[in-house]
């Protein structure tokens, strides 16, 4: 129907968006000198996929919550201009950036056929220890994978043990794989700690294990705000919350006391409930308010 | 490695779309002179073997890259010596670089052809291993002609003169080829034509009126779902760039699933995990992930006692579409939520998953961001007229019809009487609560009351206003979207007990759209009341401020319009959603992508949605409205 062109032109637009632009401070004259040697272009293009995949995982992690430092801050610099002047950097980020998430995604796929196969609580096991955490069935030992990823299968003969504990810290667990973990529906204890990809929407997931869960451990997950922490009001049956830690969490001191108001049976730790007030001008400044024992 | 044109990548933090290379830094480097967008012929860059030349720059001029391209044939025909043959022998590289680089000008490929001819006679070898850059290679390939002219009897030698030089002007040949070179570099400018770059191309395949939210995701999927990359030229236009009266900005920000249309809770759950997963979909290198600021809190609607059977049997519905809602009565409303007075409501839906609010600024930006990098044009105009051209057509009943299509848009700037004519294929209507008016430029409505041609596009804006309030003694962090039986409603703002909430207001006291003042009047009258009964600590609040927006309100059913009209052809609608347009926008965006590139609606069928229904009567009625 329209015209087969496919000339595309990337013009950017002259109207100001109402919106801070991150500048380029670079002068780019045309004089510079390519670097054109297409062999030197391929050794630099080898270094540079390390750097590169800190660049990546740059990208999920909240702007601010990680410093780069020193060394990785300049290979960062050099990175982004590789990348606003050629296209093939910007290529290929892109692709490493797809590369990466889709290899989240194929860790969080939903084990349905072991569900059928062995019942749903050594399927969610399964999940988690495959993931690299911990899972404690009832009346017996943690089960923890080893350095090399490997654990034992005697799990797969507990049918009708539900698992009471479920450590998942630092594991790649998203929206998508709490279908997994939500099967096991008598868990009491459950430690995100430090969970990457752990956000506000998967807090909103918590529900179903509301008549169970006792402990809940959030800390240092960098995605998890004060939003998601509103959505943990289901879970009434909480004992003890953990929340310190979490950068994007704008007023740690006031979350903490609404979070309190939310739960009340619930012991709230991780932040102190003084942090963020000024101090008085009758105060002396070593003489800190005590902490609420927590 | 691939340069992009130094002006599109410095100008914004992203730079145009990857992939595409020479023609585009070449031809945007026109468009900054001014130069018509003229459509060239295929360019069919996208699958350049780069390999086989090695990873040598294309300079972003398009005179040099063509030099360059010239100067590769020779490197490629070295072996069968001889330049002059090989170089009108070989088709597939011209085409390459020719067909977009001929957009340059006539001047530049003159002149580029005699600098061929005049090195007629090169050493090959030597020819390949200067290509540097442009102006470099410019002046490499004159230096090295004229002493091979020379040596060759192209030019005589002249007595006294310096071996190895020439003496007849030639610092002032080279300022004077400097200065062109300077003048044709991007980055300065060139007076010698008009700046044109405010205005927008002059050909365009698809033209968005209307860039608030619903007008970038048809945009966006437009991009996304086109067979080839490039494959479409998409042009988006906003009158306002501050977005100051857009519905997308003052909107409160929303989504629940708790609808009555099956349609209605499927392009809701859909824009779930697209928000859910904006940082995939709209992923940009080099940007920051976008924090849309999602509040998970759900929404919590109140239904008294005529209408709890309704409220039953949508709550049914939205289960069986997938959305996690459950009904709760007074009692356990109470136990939930102890801050509630339960006088006068018979059940309660709430909303668990996939419902709340959020920014809706930052999924504006987040999806401009991306079509400026998928290489989107934006202009800043007003549309003022439609150029179509009519058919007359005879349908299978033997009635004589006129089928119109669009054929241009002329959009007119801001503050002057300058407009652009644009050529386009598909016209986009996502002007929000001036929908009718565009619609009304084509045509649309234009005949005898009753008949398909007399048919408006009934859609209109409708004012509302939005009051935060601060109350101490509030509802605490779990509280969801409330909305009373009433049609109040409110929602937690921040961490800092404030709230803010409104009301629609009832058909007969519907406010005049003419401007977006406040009547705070309203809210003493017509909302406090109703807030103060439903939860007793807003008797004491202090509202701290107020502002209005629009809805684009469809007069007959509430419902949006989606989909092509049935007599001007190439005019698609992606309006009228009267207050939940932000929260449909995803869907909406993907559904009229696929009517437009594959014909008919592939994942979520609107069918229920198209503008036949106001012809025919029949009424999409959404009954959960706020």
């Amino acid at each position: 129907m329209w015209s087969t062109q496919n000339s595309q032109l990337g013009a950017p637009s002259s109207d100001a968006f109402p919106v801070a632009a991150v500048t380029n401070d670079h002068n780019l004259k045309t004089t510079q000198s390519h670097r054109y040697s297409s062999g030197g272009q391929k050794s630099k293009s080898l270094r540079l996929v390390a750097p590169m995949w800190n660049g990546t995982r740059g990208i999920h992690r909240l702007g601010g919550a990680v410093v780069p430092e020193g060394n990785q801050k300049k290979e960062r610099k050099m990175l982004q201009f590789l990348n606003n002047h050629f296209y093939d950097v910007e290529a290929l980020r892109g692709y490493l950036l797809q590369r990466e998430m889709s290899k989240v995604h194929l860790k969080n796929r939903s084990f349905t056929w072991l569900e059928e196969q062995h019942g749903p609580y050594s399927a969610g096991a399964f999940f988690i220890l495959k993931q690299g955490g911990a899972v404690k069935f009832r009346d017996k030992e943690w089960i923890r994978p080893d350095k090399y990823g490997h654990f034992s299968p005697e799990f797969w003969n507990f049918r009708e043990v539900p698992v009471e504990a479920v450590d998942a810290s630092d594991c790649e667990i998203n929206y998508e794989g709490l279908d997994n973990l939500l099967l096991l529906k008598e868990l009491q204890s459950l430690s995100l700690q430090r969970c990457p990809h752990v956000d506000d929407w998967c807090l909103s997931r918590l529900y179903p294990l509301a008549d169970s869960l006792q402990e809940l451990s959030l800390a240092g997950c960098p995605r998890v705000s004060e939003r998601g922490l509103a959505c943990l009001h289901h879970l009434q049956n909480l004992r003890r919350l953990d929340i310190s830690d979490l950068p994007a969490v704008s007023n740690p001191g006031l979350t903490q006391i609404l979070v309190e108001e939310m739960l009340p049976n619930c012991q709230v730790v991780g932040v102190d409930w003084a942090e963020g007030l000024k101090l008085g001008p009758e105060e002396q400044p070593q003489d800190t308010a005590s902490p609420v024992p927590a | 490695m691939v340069k992009k044109s130094s002006m599109a990548a410095a100008a914004e933090e992203l730079g145009p779309a990857p992939g595409i290379q020479a023609a585009i830094a070449a031809a945007s480097c026109c468009a900054k002179r001014g130069t018509r967008h003229t459509s060239g012929p295929g360019n069919p860059l996208n699958a350049l073997p780069l390999g086989k030349l090695g990873a040598l720059p294309i300079s972003a001029r398009g005179r040099a890259g063509l030099t360059y391209l010239k100067a590769s044939q020779w490197r490629v025909g070295a072996g069968l010596g001889g330049a002059p043959g090989e170089v009108t022998g070989r088709q597939p590289p011209i085409a390459w670089g020719g067909g977009a680089l001929r957009a340059t000008g006539q001047l530049a490929r003159s002149s580029e052809w005699r600098l061929v001819r005049s090195s007629d006679r090169w050493d090959n070898s030597e020819a390949a291993v200067r290509l540097s850059e442009g102006a470099g290679l410019r002046g490499a390939m004159i230096r090295r002609v004229l002493p091979h002219g020379l040596g060759r009897g192209l030019l005589t030698r002249r007595p006294g003169t310096r071996r190895g030089g020439f003496s007849l002007d030639w610092d002032g040949k080279v300022s004077e080829i400097k200065k062109k070179i300077k003048s044709i570099l991007p980055g300065t400018p060139c007076d010698v034509l008009p700046d044109t770059s405010h205005l927008p191309p002059e050909h365009s395949d698809v033209v968005v009126v209307g860039g608030g939210v619903l007008g970038l995701s048809v945009a966006y999927w437009l991009k996304q779902l086109e067979n080839r990359r490039g494959g479409m030229r998409v042009l988006v236009v906003e009158r306002d760039h501050t977005y100051s009266q857009a519905s997308t900005g003052l909107s409160v920000g929303g989504i629940c699933q708790q609808f009555s249309l099956p349609e209605n809770i499927q392009l809701s759950l859909f824009s779930a995990s697209f928000l859910r997963n904006i940082n995939e979909y709209l992923a940009v290198t080099n940007a920051p992930p976008l924090d849309l600021q999602f509040n998970p809190s759900g929404y919590l609607l109140l239904a008294s006692e005529k209408d709890a059977a309704a409220m039953e049997s949508n709550v049914k519905v939205q289960k069986q579409e997938g959305a996690k809602v459950c009904l709760m009565s007074p009692d356990q409303l109470r136990n939930k939520f102890p801050w509630i007075n339960t006088e006068g409501v018979a059940l309660a839906s709430y909303g668990m998953e996939n419902e709340g609010w959020f920014d809706p600024w930052c999924l504006l930006h987040g999806l401009r961001q991306k079509l400026m990098s998928m290489g989107v044009f934006f202009c800043q105009g007003e549309v003022t007229r439609f150029v179509t051209s009519s058919q007359r057509m005879m349908t299978t009943d033997d009635e004589m019809v006129t089928l119109k299509s669009i054929h241009e848009v002329h959009v007119k700037m801001d503050h002057s009487l300058e407009y652009q004519p644009v050529e386009c294929a598909i016209v986009i209507n996502a002007a929000g609560a001036w929908s009718a008016q565009i619609a009304a430029l084509a045509g649309i409505g234009k005949g005898p009351p009753g008949t398909l041609q007399g048919t408006k596009l009934p859609v209109e804006p409708r004012k509302r206003y939005v009051y935060v309030w601060h109350c101490p003694q509030g509802p605490g962090l779990e509280t969801p979207l409330v909305a009373d039986t009433s049609g109040a409603y409110f929602r937690r703002e921040g961490l800092g007990s404030n709230y803010l909430g409104g009301r629609s207001p009832a058909e007969e006291e519907e406010p005049d759209p003419a401007n977006l003042e406040v009547d705070h009047d309203f809210f003493q009258e017509k909302v406090w009341p109703h807030l103060a009964l439903r939860v007793p600590a807003f008797e004491t609040l202090k509202v701290q401020t107020a502002w209005a927006g629009y809805y684009d309100y469809n007069t007959f059913d509430q419902n949006g319009v989606v989909g092509p009209h049935p007599l001007v052809v190439n005019m698609y609608f992606a309006t009228g959603f009267s207050g939940h347009g932000l929260q449909q926008a995803p869907g909406v965006g993907r559904a009229v992508a696929e009517m437009i590139l594959e014909g008919s609606f592939q994942t979520i069928d609107l069918s229920p949605f198209l503008f036949n229904r106001f012809y025919l009567g029949e009424k999409t009625q959404e009954n959960n409205i706020m």
